[in-house]
């Protein structure tokens, strides 16, 4: 591919978003929020009601939804390793916007902080550990490429299938704002007891043994 | 352009293209024309900006709460929206003057804009950028003129007039007119994006960053860990920087902030459940406003742990805006300037933007969690009953306000600076010893310890004198500094860099 990546990432942007506002008409959530049970208000809590019918919500959304795809792309297209961790912070960073603009601060927060501010930091940091120059290329082989193309294709008519036959309800009940943390740590506790504790097991079992191999006899 | 002849082949140098050509003309033209002005007045315009800042904020709250009382009085009963306004001037000034409110005529100008949400988020916002950009360069000087005086002679002294304080303005106009160098074998669009990398996030650390009671931008339900995963990411666009210089002093600056950088934001972040888990939730203002009983109610006396959780945090804030002893990335004596050797210009004063930055906010982190945050160290019960201007204002120098805030944090500043021209720095190993072997067993310790206090003690008779206790001896430390301060400063003629200080201008 001769195309430079940033020309494309310049090129493809507008047309996603273009691509985007046809296909998907918006929503406009009018749901009236309910007051949090901690006495904040709403608009405390950074969120504006949507007087002007979702207007800046939809444009954020597209705007979120164009960096994903974009930087997704550029992950696939692009060769130099650790340009395609830089572009893997686009997407996460969007992912965690996105949280934001669906009301679900908590996640969007430990989306950050995880994925963006732990995992990709220690990504670039094995590949500065291994690569021998900052020009290493990444070169796929034929056979890797039909390999991953064939999963890459089942894994998306997957989501295909699950897009067109599950029900998206345009309305929702009730949208929980502000207590949303107090909820999901009562929940983790309770409802989710035991499958929290495994994982916390299973993360224990993870460090022992990666603490086993890096010792030195 | 002056090329001046030197023996060796001289490549012209770059000049600035389109939008930069222009800024560093601004800048270059301000500069000239408030110089002459500035180092003439000095004390005069120092003296009118701390008044007039004062002024404005005083007005600003003044509108606020005007504005609050004609919202809720609701003269017409529609919905605040985004775009338009519900209230006309004619309204609002027929409210004023049905409440005597005696500059109604020019204020109700000023009110109306101020109901529409928007506006309001641009005044905001842009005040937010203010404090941001007004912090590093007010704190580079200041760490100038503490590191001087640390090492007897004056440091900056004669932009300005008095005590060089318009020395980082004038740093300012230099950096933006500097080329713009980027190595011919530096990977370049990571070079130019990695220090908006480090910047932004610093910055979007300030928008749920409160100051006070009602001085945040978003009071969020989880500041606290939107803040810290704000100081994390900073660490993406050093890293990205080292890497992309294409340069080994570069490479090692950044490897080393990455390990150190991932292993200290365990014990941190471990530390500063200890105070989520007393207040019992992540909003910075709750957590704030818990701690409005006086010098005996803040976080830190709370029991030994929470007072051994706040010195851990504090030293592993240092490691996280790499500041001495951990400021290995940037080890000028052994790496050049570690991950921003091939930086100038206006790309590396970003780095510093950065970094001052996240010394505020760790700073204020440590303030707001464990040394009550806007609050003095009287109990917030005592304020006087708001009837007049004079006792609205008292209340706000003797109880709570932003400035107080401000002010602890630049003492929490004041010992980053101090402890960074005082020690060595540690060699990398260690670094990281004193994380994985010292620090994250006592955050533990801390964490667990606090939780069976919080079980058992607390609320009993032994917690409370353990607290005065602790609160006691955090008293006696201050007042110790305090009382070392002020006799080195009246005895600081007698003192090793005399005959330095007497030769230099302005002493």
């Amino acid at each position: 591919m001769t195309l430079r990546l940033n020309q494309l990432m310049v090129f493809a942007t507008p047309i996603i978003i273009a691509t985007l506002v046809v296909i998907a008409p918006v929503q406009a959530a009018d749901t009236e929020l309910p007051q949090s049970e901690q006495g904040l208000t709403l608009s405390d809590q950074g969120i504006q009601k949507s007087a002007d019918g979702g207007m800046l919500e939809a444009l954020m959304f597209y705007i979120c939804a164009a960096v994903v795809l974009g930087s997704g792309l550029a992950i696939c297209l692009s060769k130099n390793i650790v340009r395609m961790a830089v572009y893997l912070f686009g997407t996460l960073a969007s992912v965690a916007l996105m949280y934001f603009l669906l009301l679900a601060n908590f996640i969007g927060v430990i989306q950050l902080i995880v994925y963006a501010g732990g995992t990709l930091i220690l990504l670039i940091f094995g590949v500065m550990l291994t690569s021998k120059s900052p020009w290493a290329k990444f070169d796929v082989k034929r056979n890797e490429m039909i390999a991953a193309g064939v999963i890459c294709a089942l894994f998306a008519g997957m989501l295909l299938m699950v897009v067109v036959n599950a029900e998206w309800p345009l309305e929702t009940d009730a949208v929980v704002v502000g207590s949303s943390m107090t909820q999901f740590g009562s929940a983790l506790l309770t409802d989710y007891l035991v499958p929290f504790e495994a994982m916390s097991v299973l993360l224990l079992v993870v460090m022992i043994g990666a603490a086993y191999m890096a010792r030195q006899e | 352009m002056t090329q001046f002849s030197v023996p060796w082949k001289q490549s012209p140098p770059l000049e600035h293209r389109g939008p930069a050509r222009g800024v560093v003309a601004l800048a270059r033209f301000v500069y000239s024309a408030a110089a002459p002005i500035v180092s003439r007045f000095p004390g005069l315009i120092l003296t009118s900006a701390i008044v007039f800042s004062t002024l404005a904020v005083w007005i600003h709250w003044e509108l606020f709460s005007y504005l609050e009382t004609i919202a809720a009085s609701d003269l017409n009963g529609t919905a605040k929206s985004i775009w338009g306004q519900s209230l006309t001037v004619g309204e609002i000034g027929a409210y004023l003057q049905s409440n005597s409110v005696a500059a109604g005529g020019v204020l109700k100008y000023l009110l109306w804009p101020l109901q529409m949400e928007l506006f309001r988020d641009i005044v905001g916002l842009a005040a937010i950028f203010q404090l941001f950009n007004l912090i590093p360069v007010y704190a580079i000087w200041w760490e100038r003129k503490v590191a001087g005086r640390i090492q007897s002679r004056m440091g900056p002294m004669r932009v300005g007039g008095w005590h060089g304080w318009a020395q980082s303005f004038a740093d300012g106009v230099k950096l933006v007119a500097k080329e713009d160098l980027v190595p011919a074998q530096a990977d370049g669009m990571l070079f130019k994006i990695a220090p908006y990398l480090a910047f932004v996030p610093s910055l979007l650390a300030f928008l749920c960053f409160p100051l006070g009671s009602y001085w945040v931008f978003r009071n969020v339900d989880v500041a606290l860990i939107f803040i810290i995963a704000m100081v994390g990411i900073e660490v993406v666009g050093v890293i990205v920087a080292g890497w992309a210089s294409n340069n080994k002093w570069s490479v090692y600056g950044a490897m080393r902030e990455a390990c150190q950088m991932v292993s200290y934001e365990i014990p941190m972040t471990t530390v500063l459940l200890v105070p989520i888990m007393t207040a019992g939730t992540l909003n910075m203002v709750q957590i704030g406003d818990a701690q409005s009983g006086g010098w005996f109610t803040w976080n830190a006396f709370h029991n030994p742990f929470t007072f051994i959780a706040f010195i851990t945090y504090y030293i592993a804030s240092l490691a996280n805006c790499k500041r001495a002893p951990f400021d290995l990335p940037e080890s000028e004596s052994e790496l050049v300037a570690g991950f921003h050797t091939e930086y100038s210009g206006f790309r590396w004063s970003l780095f510093f933007f950065a970094e001052y930055a996240a010394m505020f906010v760790v700073s204020g982190l440590a303030v707001t969690l464990f040394l009550g945050a806007w609050h003095t160290p009287l109990p917030s019960t005592w304020a006087f009953e708001e009837t007049s201007l004079f006792k609205i204002l008292l209340n706000g120098i003797l109880f709570s306000s932003p400035f107080w805030f401000i002010f602890k944090c630049f003492i929490f500043i004041y010992i980053q600076l101090w402890i960074r021209w005082t020690l060595p720095r540690i060699r990398i190993d260690q670094v990281l010893y004193s994380c994985v072997q010292v620090m994250f067993p006592i955050a533990c310790v801390a964490l667990v310890g606090h939780a069976v206090w919080m079980v058992l003690l607390d609320g009993s008779m032994f917690s409370t004198l353990i607290r005065w206790v602790l609160g006691l001896i955090f008293a006696a430390v201050t007042f110790g500094f305090l009382s070392v301060a002020a006799f080195g400063y009246r005895n600081g003629r007698r003192m090793v860099g005399y005959l330095a200080v007497k030769q230099l201008p302005g002493s």
